[in-house]
């Protein structure tokens, strides 16, 4: 390859919504274009004029740019473009889409992390819908989903993709690489409002310390606020049995998950189905989160075709005191949901309660009762979030208050 | 040469006259009223045919040359076996070598396999197509290589073109995938199995001359008459039709697409809530990926709340088929088969019968199937702010589709399109669709994965989920929305030359398309 080139993106027969982008610096000639494009109709011009506006940021007056295009949206040409201009430059200018006020949303310590979709983060077609499928929150992936030499332009893609995606209230995540290479992916989306951070890979709390420690310079240094939560992940034996000083190494981990397929080859055994050979990493894992005071988090469930499989093993993990799990495709977020649903009888005692609750609190009274019975505030705390959470997921109708209280 | 062109009630431009005959500017939905009486062909005589009632003649050359085929005649064809016909793309190859010119093909769908007729397009047996223009052939038409003017028309105004005398078909060659000496001929059996042949019915009977053309020739009688062989005139025999992998899926497949599925979710759930989905429900849905999944969500539902559906209208698959069999469906009518399954049941369940599309689309008739369903679930390639669809041009203004049965279902009790907000980064909601085909007062619903749009005129709708918790917005938020992501877009630049005419139901023309400005 020409040493005056650079090629980044995807393109092929399977490929959408992502361009493949050959960038060649020239002495002469201005900026000349080789467009291949299923929307060069509609935004033949739109991507030409993006381009050349983008090269001019750069400084560059002279250059070859081939686009092979399947429809990628301006964020995804972007950063393809900016990719292969600091492959070739190393220019430290970020060239950055607009970032909506409402992706800039915060969220809090304690909410519900059921389902984590994991989205792999040089797969811009993937993401473009994740905000739909109501996961908790959406994890864009920079380690292991991604080659090590698409590393750079994953990054690019990522940022962009946080600045220019509406994730619809999903916690915004990130799993980033693990050493220096996650540091400066931390530089690069830190101040994207990334809401939390997945640590992989985590072994000891001194990776968790120098995690939580990057973000509050990044934050101090962009005059940001927000909360940035950190969920380590656990992936080894060593990590198991320092599971709990991992769980209080900073305030700001909210969460510790598992990774099992990683922990299975570490510890040179087979993951099964059953999944005795991690029971006790898992029990344990369980036990320092709740010890800490954080919520411990399932691994993912490898077959996306397997349903009933995966409805067996979110029962198990619920069962285990898991508050959440990984999933690798949107169809599983519903069944992961439905697993860690409240169930019925919890519902029903819940409605009586708010019920009671709002009654109290539209005639002034300063205790609630339901019958003859007092109702201390935490329970009436736990109350409305059963209430609020099933209604979020769908088991209970908005309205739920109109129908028929049909109470004795 | 330029054609001069009025405004319709649409606000589209079209011509008064299509291909030197005068031609009537759309009025309005219901306007247009016809008058006269139905076509007849020539009277007949069996004396003119052998007693024995043995039709066969040994080539399709011979039976074409009996049929006096010459310059400027109109040949039509069905297209019951899809993308594995031999048969047409020979007739044009056989016209050809006799020299014959300017001919008018009138097929009921064109599919990829037909490229080659762009062949005897180009050398000038014919001069225009009257029917669907798909992929290669749309393309052709649009950059304006085709000598006449392309005519696009619904399966129903197909019909009622044929019966109002618009279109007089000298020449019907029907592929048959059984057929006796006679002319008897059925959709089953033999190697080239389509199921039904209900889009050859209008043909048979209207067109002067009729020739069957089959694989698998069986005695006297060949039951079931789908087409009698009283209207025929030749039977010709050759070794194969069709591609049978390429007539009928192996096995027809829901998408796996979870953006689609959210789809199809959203679209049941808003047909439970609506209460538009009740016992005894009358139904018609698509055989795409989205439109499966939805007949999969509505089983479901159907099942779980002990209801059945009274009939659904096909194009059947095997999921139409399951619920007819595990008891959610009491009659499955068929005007085409999707798959191996559907062929299977068609033949054996007296509950799954052929009702061909002259009976249910025609809208020049005493009343028709389609008004009385009460879902229909359809596509399109762009909706816009009116509700008006498109469904045979793509926003880059190439003619990619034909119109297939669409205008016709139009008239269900709830016309309900679920489509995705934009296909890679093509907008399907937008400002003004390329090429109207229906008006947007025919269409009820708008079903994407970012939000629910119900026609302002719809208000007993609208009223119907006001409190349902399902994510109502309007039409113009989702467009805005799907600008949003993907820029606003430029439109293609059309030439005045017009290529093609869109036909609506009642046969006055409700848009043109042009050629593209290269």
């Amino acid at each position: 390859m020409d040493s005056n080139c650079a090629v980044t993106g995807n393109s092929g027969p399977r490929i959408r919504s992502d361009c493949r982008l050959s960038l060649c610096l020239k002495n002469e000639g201005g900026i000349t274009f080789d467009l291949k494009s299923k929307v060069e109709t509609l935004y033949g011009e739109s991507i030409r004029n993006l381009c050349s506006e983008m090269l001019g940021c750069f400084g560059i007056a002279n250059a070859h740019l081939e686009i092979d295009d399947s429809g990628a949206l301006p964020f995804v040409i972007m950063a393809r473009l900016e990719a292969a201009v600091k492959k070739l430059t190393g220019i430290r200018i970020d060239f950055l889409p607009d970032f909506p006020e409402e992706y800039k949303y915060s969220t809090l310590r304690d909410r519900f992390r059921f389902s984590r979709l994991y989205l792999p983060g040089n797969n811009p077609s993937l993401m473009i819908n994740a905000g739909l499928h109501s996961a908790d929150g959406i994890i864009l992936d920079l380690e292991d989903s991604v080659a090590p030499v698409r590393k750079d332009e994953a990054r690019l893609l990522v940022r962009n993709a946080l600045r220019q995606l509406d994730f619809r209230g999903a916690e915004r995540m990130v799993r980033i690489n693990q050493g220096e290479r996650g540091m400066d992916d931390l530089d690069a989306l830190i101040p994207q409002n990334v809401n939390l951070v997945l640590i992989p890979k985590c072994e000891n709390p001194e990776n968790v310390r120098e995690v939580a420690e990057r973000i509050r310079n990044i934050l101090a240094e962009s005059g940001l606020t927000n909360p940035v939560y950190l969920m380590p992940i656990i992936e080894s034996a060593l990590g198991v049995e320092l599971a709990f000083d991992i769980a209080r190494a900073d305030e700001s981990v909210v969460a510790m998950a598992v990774g099992l397929e990683d922990l299975t080859a570490d510890m040179g055994v087979r993951r099964t189905r059953e999944g005795n050979e991690t029971l006790y990493a898992r029990n344990r894992i369980v036990n320092a989160a709740k010890a800490a005071g954080i919520q411990p988090i399932d691994s993912v469930f490898p077959d996306v075709a397997d349903m009933e499989g995966l409805r067996n093993n979110v029962a198990v993990s619920k069962a285990l005191g898991f508050e959440g799990m990984g999933c690798i495709h949107p169809r599983q977020i519903a069944v992961i949901r439905q697993g860690f649903a409240p169930e019925t009888d919890e519902i029903e005692k819940s409605k009586k309660i708010v019920i009671a609750y709002e009654d109290a609190l539209s005639k002034g009274l300063g205790v609630v009762a339901l019958g003859s019975k007092m109702i201390d505030p935490p329970v009436v705390t736990r109350a409305l979030r059963t209430i609020d959470l099933a209604v979020k997921l769908g088991i209970l109708e908005p309205g739920w208050r109109d129908e028929s209280p049909a109470e004795a | 040469m330029s054609i001069p062109t009025v405004i319709n009630a649409a606000g589209r431009a079209v011509m008064t006259e299509l291909n030197g005959k005068p031609a009537i500017p759309f009025r309005g939905v219901g306007k247009y009223r016809p008058s006269g009486n139905r076509y007849g062909p020539p009277i007949p005589s069996c004396t003119d045919f052998p007693p024995d009632g043995n039709k066969v003649v040994t080539t399709l050359e011979e039976a074409l040359l009996r049929c006096g085929i010459r310059d400027g005649m109109t040949i039509s064809t069905h297209h019951h076996l899809r993308d594995g016909d031999l048969i047409s793309n020979r007739i044009f190859e056989i016209a050809s070598v006799m020299g014959v010119r300017d001919l008018v093909w009138f097929p009921s769908a064109s599919f990829p396999c037909n490229e080659p007729v762009i062949k005897y397009l180009e050398d000038g047996t014919i001069n225009r197509i009257e029917g669907s223009m798909n992929g290669p052939l749309g393309r052709f038409v649009s950059e304006g290589r085709m000598k006449g003017t392309a005519v696009l028309r619904s399966h129903g105004g197909r019909v009622q073109a044929i019966q109002d005398g618009e279109v007089k078909i000298d020449i019907a060659v029907l592929v048959a995938p059984s057929s006796d000496s006679f002319g008897n001929a059925r959709g089953t059996g033999g190697n080239s199995a389509c199921g039904v042949l209900g889009y050859a019915k209008a043909d048979a009977m209207y067109a002067d001359k009729v020739i069957v053309v089959t694989d698998n020739l069986v005695d006297i009688p060949c039951l079931p008459m789908e087409i009698e062989g009283n209207y025929v005139d030749y039977v010709v025999v050759v070794d194969k039709i069709g591609i049978p992998e390429k007539i009928v899926s192996g096995t027809t497949q829901i998408t796996k697409s979870p953006d689609r599925l959210l789809i199809a979710e959203l679209t049941a759930a808003f047909l439970e809530k609506s209460g538009i989905l009740k016992d005894n429900v009358r139904m018609q849905a698509g055989a795409g990926g989205t439109s499966l999944a939805i007949g999969v969500f509505i089983h479901e539902i159907l099942r779980k709340k002990g209801w059945k559906s009274k009939f659904g209208f096909g194009g059947s698959t095997r999921y139409m088929v399951e619920m007819l069999e595990q008891g959610q469906m009491e009659y499955i009518l068929d005007a085409q088969v999707f798959d191996l399954e559907s062929v299977e049941s068609v033949t054996r369940n007296p509950k799954h019968v052929s009702y061909p599309v002259f009976n249910a689309y025609n809208y020049h008739s005493k009343g028709n199937l389609t008004s009385m369903m009460d879902i229909m679930i359809l596509g399109a390639t762009e909706v816009d702010l009116n509700f008006n669809g498109n469904v045979v041009t793509h926003s880059d203004g190439y003619l990619l589709h034909g119109i297939g049965g669409w205008q016709n279902c139009l008239h269900a009790r709830n016309v309900i399109i679920p489509l995705p907000l934009f296909r890679d980064r093509i907008p399907v909601i937008v400002d003004e669709v390329t090429t109207l085909c229906g008006p947007g007062e025919l269409i009820d619903v708008v079903i994407t994965e970012r939000g629910i749009a119900i026609n302002p005129l719809r208000k007993d709708l609208i009223e119907s989920v006001r409190n349902s918790g399902l994510p109502l917005t309007t039409i113009e938020k989702l467009k805005e929305e799907a600008e949003r992501i993907c820029g606003k877009p430029s439109k293609p630049v059309f030439d005045e030359k017009i290529v093609a005419a869109i036909k609506w139901v009642d046969g006055t023309i409700i848009d043109t398309v042009r050629k593209i400005k290269k």
